[in-house]
């Protein structure tokens, strides 16, 4: 007797259908092709390559340095440009802060561009400065989606814990060190993961800006341009590691601010 | 004293992120190839992005790609957000983390991942636009799954009950309570796929048929090559893509300024 | 006007969750036609999960449920003759006034026109005429509840279900609505189905009151049956303030408790087991040499219409309410006219005594400390860093405002010789055989009874220390 034409649970069936065919399934046949070879027999090779291959390994190492270096910079612009725009009452608050979100509705590639005319006016050459040229591509590119989650957790914090901090008679600098800073942990870790992975991956800003060295993101691309898909497959299923350490260490918080924030 | 230095520290950044598009902007309208000496005023740049058709179809492929792609991602995403909420809670934490996957994953990896599934192992042609497809929606329908959901937990649970209890089906209750009640979450995660596929570069160029372009595959090549009469019509193009989204900020704003008159 | 139809029957429904939790156990009642009946019970008894089995929201795991005689159990909401006000009313904020109230009526594809005139007559009812085009969030909330109460009666339901519709209200509102809503019931014929907590609701409003507690009726009756012959000491507490004790039948129309012996109108047997519930108002202050008890007033409030006072009388606390105004620390004598006097025979005999909380924050009895933390006793509670109890939700919790009882089955108790090895020393009281064991009585220097069941014979008089290990207490916490 018990029979309903139509539930609002059966609705999550569509959607777990396609989540399961296009982001479950590629992922399993990309270990499949990581482990096997061009006859489809196991293999561990292609992980004994990568990690044998100094070529790789340099380009891994490469890598992090790309990232690392990015983030730092993009975090030393972006923390003090979202303190100063999230405890300031000027009244244009919100058309400075829309001033840092516009530039990601703009494509990126177009974006890139417009750097790249300005960087060969400055340099001559861009091939003289590659590390310099990339560092500068990335934190162009990325610079908005670190300043967000950061100016959203100060703008957050709870402005009497400030007032309480001073009435114990910490000065403007302890208030910031001991209060402020430590609270907007969450906003900055945030931030650096949506700027590190990104750094190690973009291959695209280091195309466009003349750069022949390799980030991890180009080899996929080399292994796909050569149609070796189960090469590519490892870089893939090796980035995905590296993601997964990052999400698991990033305390796997609600992210908020994951692209999504670009819209505010 | 204080507040000049912290303003000139925002305008500093601020100019590092518009003085490229800015200049750029400048110099699409002359004849210039290079930045440098100004040659003459001309509108030339314009009449080439408008006229040239590869460069008319790169334009209206990619807004339609966007669109179609983000209405298929907006439906999904919606649907399976309802279904995900109303479901027990082990469903729903399944589909909350496979959601999560393409989230936090490096974009090279899902469209490697895509392509090798559809194109490699299935041997779906990239000339039917399936994969491009697919991969799009991939990309953005977790985002508006994530847009939606909130929604979802703000309203109030017993409205749906109300409009059974008042003799609805529950297929009307969902599309004529249900549905109106989390309208805003779509219509951001709508919007918030649309940008995310104009700025897609790496699902595109692993996924496209190889006559088909997007402004991101088309500029990166573009940079590549050396036809100045392109990539001065390029500075046209990012030229117009920044005044469509300066004019539709305002409009935003203009908007809400009234929705927030009227509301006091 | 004499109507013996039965509109709904429950029958054996039980609820169930996957989760092992039941809410709802073998719950049986038969609504007629045109009645106005309240489930009342604590949060958590159950009664919002009944509610919602009949309007077809939540399927019972079990039983039948019956509308003029055919099953509906499994009938979905929208099938059913059955509309529900809700607790938080629940309109639609996307739709004005006139299309909230239309809504139901659209679904059975009633013509414009009658539906116009009949939002109109709806909103005549609860009085907000010309409201027709006002958006939800411009209405104060006593108008949104009149709003959802037109909203679901301009259906014409069989059966009215109103969930705590009078919760979001402030007590001004709350008085004038429960009026409203009983001329509103009378004006239309409708049966209505009336969920609460609130006890004085309840008995204002209601034909009958089903009391509800975990999941089991406790009581079907008129109010007045209700508040004057309380089944069982659950009902006693929770229907209006009552002074509940333990005791036993001493002998013809007289009953000990409360450390003294009373003459009562109920006639039985010696050396049963009684609860016995006082209503404050029935509690006469007198001269100390004239009570059957004596005690020491330790709070006198006053309330407006009269002074609550309490007296301690050892270990026990009388709430009296009284016209006269008394001291603190004054000692007055108690006496209760026998018909005021409630007896019901407590079929379990668990034992009920009130635990201390000492300066550590440590539970404490007879001046022992009892080898339970309150944080085990608080569900989700801990102790912060600064030593403090804090609940599930991070607030602190004033352990001076937190009253803990303490129960023990009568079988988990053991006597012994040695005094000083018991929890509380006392004397046996009264002693009878039941079969496979004896029931004894130990009046405690505490002036509390304990009741205990041993299989071996102890005699009448005998000095004991009680046993209570604190693995078989239960305990409860009032805040």
């Amino acid at each position: 007797m018990h029979r309903r034409t139509f539930s609002r649970k059966t609705l999550g069936i569509p959607y777990a259908i396609f989540l399961l065919l296009f982001v479950a399934m590629p992922l399993l046949v990309l270990v499949y092709y990581a482990f096997t070879n061009g006859q489809g027999e196991f293999t561990v090779m292609n992980l004994v390559g990568f990690f044998t291959n100094p070529n790789t390994l340099g380009t891994l190492f490469y890598s992090f340095g790309v990232a690392i270096v990015t983030t730092v910079v993009c975090l030393l612009l972006a923390y003090p440009t979202a303190y100063i725009l999230a405890i300031s009452k000027w009244k244009s608050k919100t058309v400075i802060l829309l001033l840092f979100v516009m530039p990601m509705w703009i494509n990126f590639s177009l974006r890139i561009t417009a750097l790249k005319e300005i960087l060969t006016f400055i340099e001559g050459n861009l091939a003289y400065h590659p590390f310099l040229n990339t560092v500068i591509g990335m934190t162009y590119d990325f610079l908005p989606f670190m300043i967000l989650p950061i100016y959203t957790t100060i703008s957050r914090l709870d402005g009497s814990l400030l007032e309480a901090a001073r009435d114990l008679g910490a000065g403007e600098m302890q208030a910031f060190l001991r209060v402020t800073l430590p609270l907007s942990v969450p906003g900055i870790i945030s931030g650096v993961s949506m700027v590190f992975l990104p750094a190690m991956t973009n291959y695209v800003v280091l195309d466009m800006l003349y750069n022949s060295t390799y980030i991890m993101g180009s080899l996929i691309g080399s292994y796909f341009s050569a149609y070796n898909w189960h090469g590519g497959s490892m870089i893939a299923l090796v980035l995905l590691a590296i993601i997964c350490l990052f999400t698991l260490l990033g305390g796997g918080q609600e992210d908020e601010n994951a692209r999504g924030g670009s819209l505010l | 004293m204080k507040k000049t230095g912290k303003m000139i520290f925002i305008g500093l950044v601020l100019a590092f992120l518009y003085l490229p598009i800015l200049v750029l902007a400048v110099y699409s309208f002359t004849k210039s190839t290079n930045i440098g000496a100004i040659r003459g005023f001309s509108m030339h740049n314009y009449v080439t992005l408008f006229s040239t058709p590869e460069l008319v179809n790169m334009i209206t492929g990619t807004i339609a790609l966007a669109l179609g792609a983000s209405a298929l991602a907006t439906i999904l995403g919606t649907v399976g957000a309802i279904g995900s909420f109303y479901s027990k809670k082990r469903t729903a934490t399944m589909l909350n983390t496979l959601n999560q996957i393409p989230v936090v994953n490096a974009d090279v990896v899902t469209g490697f991942s895509i392509c090798i599934l559809l194109v490699v192992v299935l041997g779906i042609s990239k000339d039917t636009f399936i994969p491009l497809v697919a991969g799009h929606v991939t990309l953005c329908a977790p985002f508006v799954f994530l847009s939606v959901i909130p929604k979802l937990k703000q309203m109030d649970s017993s409205i749906y009950e109300a409009a059974l209890d008042l003799g609805a089906t529950p297929f009307t209750a969902l599309t004529r309570v249900v549905i109106p009640q989390i309208m805003p979450g779509i219509v951001s995660g709508f919007a918030l796929s649309v940008t995310l596929s104009l700025d897609d570069y790496f699902v595109a160029t692993y996924t496209k048929p190889a006559t088909f372009d997007t402004i991101s595959t088309y500029v990166v090549n573009a940079t590549k090559g050396a036809q100045t009469n392109i990539k001065t019509a390029l500075w046209a193009l990012s030229t117009v893509i920044f005044v469509c989204v300066v004019l539709l900020v305002l409009i935003m704003n203009i908007r809400s300024h009234r929705a927030e008159r009227r509301g006091s | 006007m004499e109507n013996t139809k039965n509109i709904i029957e429950l029958k054996h429904i039980t609820k169930t969750y996957e989760d092992g939790f039941t809410a709802v156990s073998d719950f049986n009642l038969e609504v007629k036609q045109g009645e106005f009946i309240t489930f009342l019970g604590p949060s958590g008894c159950g009664k919002t999960t009944t509610l919602r089995m009949i309007a077809g929201f939540d399927i019972p795991s079990g039983g039948e449920i019956l509308l003029n005689g055919k099953s509906i159990t499994e009938l979905p909401p929208n099938k059913r003759p059955i509309n529900t006000v809700f607790q938080r009313y629940a309109l639609f904020p996307h739709m004005n006034i006139f299309d909230n109230i239309a809504f139901g009526l659209k679904q059975k594809n009633t013509p414009k026109s009658k539906i116009v005139k009949k939002v109109k007559k709806a909103l005549e009812l609860v009085d907000l005429e010309g409201f027709e085009n006002r958006s939800v969030s411009t209405l104060s909330g006593g108008q949104q509840q009149r709003v959802a109460i037109a909203r679901a009666v301009v259906n014409e339901p069989q059966i009215l279900l109103l969930d705590e519709p009078l919760g979001a209200l402030d007590l001004k509102m709350r008085k004038e609505m429960q009026l409203e809503l009983k001329a509103m019931h009378r004006e239309l014929g409708i049966t209505f189905i009336y969920v609460t907590h609130d006890q004085e609701e309840a008995l204002t409003m209601s034909d009958k009151i089903v009391v509800m507690s975990e999941g089991k009726m406790q009581q079907i009756g008129t109010p007045e049956d209700i508040y004057n012959e309380p089944i069982n000491a659950f009902v006693a507490d929770f229907i209006g303030e009552s002074n509940i004790f333990n005791g036993i039948v001493t002998g013809k129309l007289k009953a000990r408790f409360c450390g003294g012996e009373f003459v009562c109108v109920d006639d039985m047997k010696e050396g049963t087991h009684i609860t016995a519930v006082v209503r404050p108002e029935d509690v006469q202050i007198v001269a100390p040499e004239n009570g059957t008890i004596r005690g020491t007033v330790t709070s006198v409030i006053f309330k407006g219409m009269h002074y609550e006072i309490t007296i301690e009388s050892g270990k026990n606390e009388i709430v009296a309410q009284s016209v006269n105004v008394a001291k603190v620390g004054q000692r007055v004598g108690i006496t209760v006219e026998p018909d005021n006097i409630h007896l019901m025979i407590t079929e379990d005999h668990t034992n009920f005594f009130k635990v201390e909380i000492n300066k550590n924050k440590e539970l404490e009895y007879n001046d022992n400390v009892l080898d339970v933390s309150l944080t085990d006793i608080i569900k989700g509670s801990y102790f912060d860093e600064d030593g403090d109890l804090v609940d599930s939700n991070g607030i602190e919790i004033d352990t001076r405002k937190i009253r803990v009882t303490a129960a023990i089955q009568p079988r988990d108790i053991r006597m012994t010789d040695e005094q000083e090895e018991g929890l509380v020393q006392g004397y046996i009281s009264n002693l009878i055989y039941e079969g496979d064991h004896y029931s004894y009585v130990i009046h405690t220097d505490l002036e509390h009874d304990f009741v205990v069941d041993d299989e071996y014979l102890w005699n009448m008089d005998d000095q004991v220390g009680l046993i209570m290990p604190v693995d078989k207490m239960k305990f409860t916490v009032k805040r």
